[in-house]
């Protein structure tokens, strides 16, 4: 187990290094420099500037001296907030955007396994249409839609929560609820099929031939199995999220990291854009491991493959 | 008791051929049909197929239905809602309403006019409260833009903040959205396929090299490559393309190399093999009809989150330029005014839900028809 | 002695979206205290089903009783209610289930599954329940109980898996034992032991017991009395003795001319023509008439009612109306009974 926990571990280190260089070369070919940032500098004050930021140094001593940075979680100024560390600016932004995915993830997959249960223990009835009716409808209608729905009709019209801006726990609900949209109908829609297959199979003809009642069968039989597969999709939507918050934190004015980085991009603020990116992939590959050694964890068959 | 007494003479054996033993009690249906009368039967897929056919309608010729194209504009008409005739219950009777509060149900009134320009004369009134009861007064304004401003003919989605005709530019940007998103999910099935077939029917190392690519790639977002691919690019329908593609090919090629895995040590490809058919005819014969149903499956699914792709894009700043319009910049301007006039994004988002869900919807029900699993 | 199961006239339809499957089609049989019932046939004729709705575990929807009464102690299981039904089953009914590999809940340790049982009827403390699933571990021949308790079904090999099912059907000391099918998925060896726990534990609680198989083999082995099933209806029924050595119905030549023996060298084996029919639509009159060498014109017009053989030996043939012609069992049928019948009286004398 440790030995495959360090294999994982140095595939994900090749992996960064790998954006990391991919993301550095493709910044060098775009046009742009802290220079269009802060206009009119005499030539001086412009080799000043570029000094600064290391951009008169030969390419591969920019990119050797990127790169030792990472290690040292160091990832360069911005071009656009003087003087300050892009490492920094995302310690600061990453606080919104952690607490709207947490809470978007925790919700959303609770709420969405309880729409499947109960599609799949109604299988076939009013309730199971319903919820898959909802679960079609979150899993295509994207984010930004529904977070205009909300923001027109519970902000602007009833007034129930606040539009926009990030100064309370009130101002999270919408957007929650926006990115909490799809993990709904993701884990909805798989709760139910992953229910209805355990549900159909043999262990539990054998657990409803001992006299077990239904709900003992829902519950005790069916829940745990049908929550093992689930634990891979936590992954997916974990990355999903990276991705709604992007959107959703700028329709909602959430100062998160999503918002920053669209900021940033328009303003090819290219050290932020490279940090994010190398910040996302990051989240992103160790999420994936994060799943993998959780699935081994709680399924008994897998735990103890590995073991012998 | 007829039964127990039959007559005599039915009591003679019946000769038969061998061959009538073996008759099989039902007709066998071929795969396909099978799948298709299935897919026939599942009416959540019929009616996402209608809506698909619909909106493609709607996006070759809806542009061309009414006088108004997509770039002209005319400040003085903007941001008018829609209105169609006979259509008036449904909201599309082209005015704007608001409702004001005040002390007094004068200062209620003069707010509510300013918001329409003071323009007495089309405007109508309405006291909801006269706060009378203590509470403070409400007034009710509903303004007929058509009528202020001597508009003959109506505009179906109404107009958006330059004085473009929605109705002309949602059309065409679904033109636009439709045409990327099949343009990449076309482009990822044939790389997919290629990449996956390949990597699948040739095995050993050259499936070893191919997956340890995969693995690599896979190990970057794809929101990742698709922002930088941009970023160098310049957007524009051809960069969104293939920033889609980039990362859009890699689930097609899985699926693809698992099926052909599995089918090739299935017995009747050792079969052809073994009888001296060539790699060409059994890809052609064996592979490609098993693994059809599954690539079908798998495009219907990529093409709504390409769709959703592009839309996301023109959010964060890398959509397509201006003029040019698709359902996400649309939404994405849309976005802009909600506050006062919601329905410069209704259209677009409207258009663009129909389209994911019928996109969806056809694929769910594709995949339940494929499913050999479900079949009886 | 009273019967303990009583099965009147059952039938069994699935609705399906080509149609109504009529898997069970009016099936009379029972079973007294002690005695082993053998229902054989082929897949699909309706076997399996027919002990799925003896336990009330039929699907619903789509499937359904359509009519028809089980008397289980004089009571009709198809009239009570699934609370009620859920007290006898595990308790006085128990069912062990065909595949081993898939009956048993990969994700609860051995032990509890056994425990559930016995703490949900006989009301027992865990640390009770612990005991007696010990011993029924022990029972069903598994070494080290004490350990293996605490284990989860993947680290049993099949065959053990096999005797965990069994302890399960066997914890509450059921008075009626449904058995699907429960050697088929196992090695010939592991079959003959799981059989030989089977019969002593028959033996020490004096249940009755309904065993489904395919194999005529393990039939001679354990039945008293043997029901044959063809698409959906028994069509001969009577003691092991009346069905391997004085079969009557066509279909059992059939089955008994396909089952391969040591003794057998010349001929090769008799294989039934054809496939069993649509339960879609269940051909008119009898329904094994398009498969058979001696159908007559009334097989197609008329369906044949049960031919009292002799007191407990009944078939549903024409063959057997004083108007029918004379027909013999196919010749390897008929040596292979002579075969049969030798060995035995040898095995007899020794």
């Amino acid at each position: 187990m440790v030995r495959y926990i360090l294999e994982r571990l140095v595939y994900m280190f090749i992996t960064l290094l790998l954006i990391a260089t991919l993301t550095f070369f493709l910044m060098k070919l775009l046009p742009g420099t802290p220079l269009s940032a802060a206009d009119k500098l005499s030539e001086e004050q412009q080799a000043i500037v570029l000094e600064k930021y290391g951009l008169n140094d030969p390419l591969p001593v920019q990119y050797f001296n990127y790169i030792t940075g990472l290690f040292q979680g160091d990832l360069g100024l911005s071009f656009q907030f003087d003087n300050r560390e892009v490492s920094t600016i995302l310690l600061e932004r990453m606080g919104p955007s952690m607490t709207l995915g947490a809470q978007a993830l925790l919700f959303g997959t609770i709420i969405g396994m309880l729409l499947g249960l109960v599609a799949a223990i109604y299988h076939n009835g009013f309730l199971d249409y319903s919820s898959t009716f909802i679960a079609v409808v979150g899993k295509s209608i994207p984010s930004f839609v529904f977070a205009g729905i909300l923001q027109f009709y519970l902000g602007v019209q009833w007034g129930l929560f606040p539009v926009a801006l990030w100064e309370g726990w009130e101002y999270t609900v919408l957007p929650t609820i926006a990115l909490a949209i799809f993990p709904i109908a993701i884990a909805a829609r798989y709760m139910r099929t992953e229910m209805l297959e355990v549900l159909g199979s043999d262990f539990i003809t054998t657990a409803r031939a001992k006299g077990v009642n239904r709900f003992g069968v829902v519950f005790k039989h069916g829940l745990r199995n049908a929550l093992i597969p689930l634990v891979t999709i936590i992954g997916p939507l974990a990355v999903s999220l990276m991705t709604g918050t992007l959107v959703i934190e700028n329709i909602f004015s959430v100062p998160g990291i999503g918002e920053q980085f669209v900021k940033s991009i328009n303003t090819n603020d290219y050290p932020i854009i490279m940090g994010t990116t190398l910040f996302f992939s990051f989240l992103f590959i160790l999420i994936i491991l994060i799943i993998d050694l959780l699935y081994g964890l709680i399924d008994p068959r897998i735990r103890l493959t590995e073991g012998d | 008791m007829e039964n127990h007494k039959p007559s005599k003479d039915l009591f003679v054996p019946v000769e038969r051929e061998e061959e009538e033993q073996h008759e099989i009690g039902r007709p066998s249906l071929s795969f396909w049909k099978d799948s298709m009368i299935r897919l026939r039967k599942n009416k959540a897929a019929m009616v996402g197929l209608f809506l698909l056919i619909l909106i493609a309608f709607m996006a070759i010729f809806g542009p061309y239905m009414n006088q108004y194209t997509a770039n002209e504009q005319d400040l003085s008409r903007a941001k008018i809602p829609a209105k169609v005739e006979g259509l008036g219950w449904l909201g599309m009777d082209g005015t704007l309403s608001t409702v004001e509060e005040a002390d007094t149900v004068e200062s209620a009134q003069a707010s509510a006019l300013a918001r329409y320009s003071n323009d007495e004369e089309n405007t109508e009134i309405n006291v909801l409260n006269d706060g009378s009861d203590g509470g403070q007064a409400r007034v009710e304004a509903i303004h007929d833009p058509y009528a202020a401003k001597d508009i003959e003919n109506n505009f179906w989605f109404g107009t958006d903040g330059l004085g473009r005709d929605q109705w002309t530019r949602v059309w065409e940007g679904t033109r636009i959205s439709l045409y990327i998103a099949l343009l990449a999910a076309a482009i990822d099935m044939v790389i997919g396929v290629a990449y996956g077939g390949i990597s699948a029917y040739y095995g050993g190392r050259v499936d070893n090299y191919m997956q340890r690519f995969i693995e690599i790639i896979t190990g970057i977002p794809n929101l990742v490559v698709v922002v930088l691919m941009i970023l160098i690019m310049d957007p524009g329908i051809l960069s969104i393309t293939i920033a889609l593609v980039i990362t859009g090919w890699i689930p097609m090629a899985r699926i693809v190399r698992g099926q052909v895995l599995k089918l090739k040590s299935q017995e009747f490809v050792l079969a052809s093999q073994t009888l001296g058919s060539s790699d060409g005819r059994v890809i052609r014969k064996h592979l490609v009809p098993n693994v059809m149903g599954l690539i079908i499956i798998n495009t219907m699914f990529t093409i709504p989150s390409a769709i959703f792709f592009e839309a996301f894009l023109s959010f964060i700043g890398l959509g397509l330029p201006t003029p040019q319009a698709s359902l996400g910049t649309l939404i994405d301007e849309g976005f802009k005014s909600l506050q006062i006039y919601p329905f410069i994004l209704f259209w677009p988002a409207l258009v663009l839900s129909i389209l994911m869900i019928g996109f969806n919807v056809l694929a769910d029900g594709l995949r339940d028809a494929f499913d050999p699993k479900m079949r009886e | 002695m009273e019967n303990l199961l009583e099965v009147n006239n059952l039938h069994v339809s699935f609705d399906t979206y080509g149609g109504e499957v009529k898997a069970v089609r009016g099936v009379d049989f029972s079973v007294k205290k002690g005695e082993t019932l053998a229902i054989v046939g082929e897949s699909g004729s309706g076997k399996s089903v027919t002990t799925k709705a003896l336990m009330g575990l039929i699907p619903k929807p789509p499937g359904r009783i359509k009519e028809g009464e089980i008397l289980f102690e004089g009571k009709d299981l198809t009239k009570m209610k699934d609370k009620d039904l859920a007290n006898i089953r595990g308790k006085d009914i128990a069912m062990i289930f065909q595949d081993p590999m898939t009956s048993l809940n990969p994700t609860m340790k051995v032990g509890n599954q056994i425990m559930e049982g016995l703490i949900k009827h006989q009301k027992k403390s865990k640390a009770e329940a612990k005991k007696r699933a010990l011993e029924l571990l022990e029972l069903v021949g598994i070494p080290n109980p004490e350990e293996r308790i605490k284990q989860y079904p993947h680290q049993f090999s099949g065959g053990m898996r096999q005797r965990v099912v069994i302890a399960i059907a066997l914890a509450c000391n059921p008075k009626l034992l449904l058995a699907d099918e429960p050697t088929t998925a196992l090695d010939v060896t592991i079959q003959a032991q799981i059989l030989e726990v089977m019969k002593d534990i028959q033996k020490e609680m004096d249940s009755g017991i309904v065993f489904i198989t395919h194999d005529l083999g393990v039939v001679a082995n354990v039945a008293d009395r043997v029901a044959v099933m063809y698409a959906g209806k028994i069509v001969e029924i009577g003691k092991v003795d009346d069905i391997f050595y004085n079969p009557k119905h066509p279909y059992t030549w059939g089955l008994l001319g396909s089952m391969p023996s040591l003794e057998s060298t010349e001929d090769e084996l008799y294989a039934i023509p054809g496939s069993p029919p649509d339960l879609l639509n269940p051909p008119k009159g009898d329904a094994f008439a398009p498969r058979s060498d001696h159908a007559m014109k009334i097989d197609f017009e008329q369906e044949p009612p049960m031919f009292k053989v002799s007191d407990d030996h009944y078939a549903a043939t024409w063959l057997l109306h004083e108007h029918a012609p004379h027909a013999e069992p196919p010749k390897s049928v008929q040596d292979r009974m002579k075969g049969m019948a030798r060995e035995r009286s040898e095995g007899d004398k020794v």
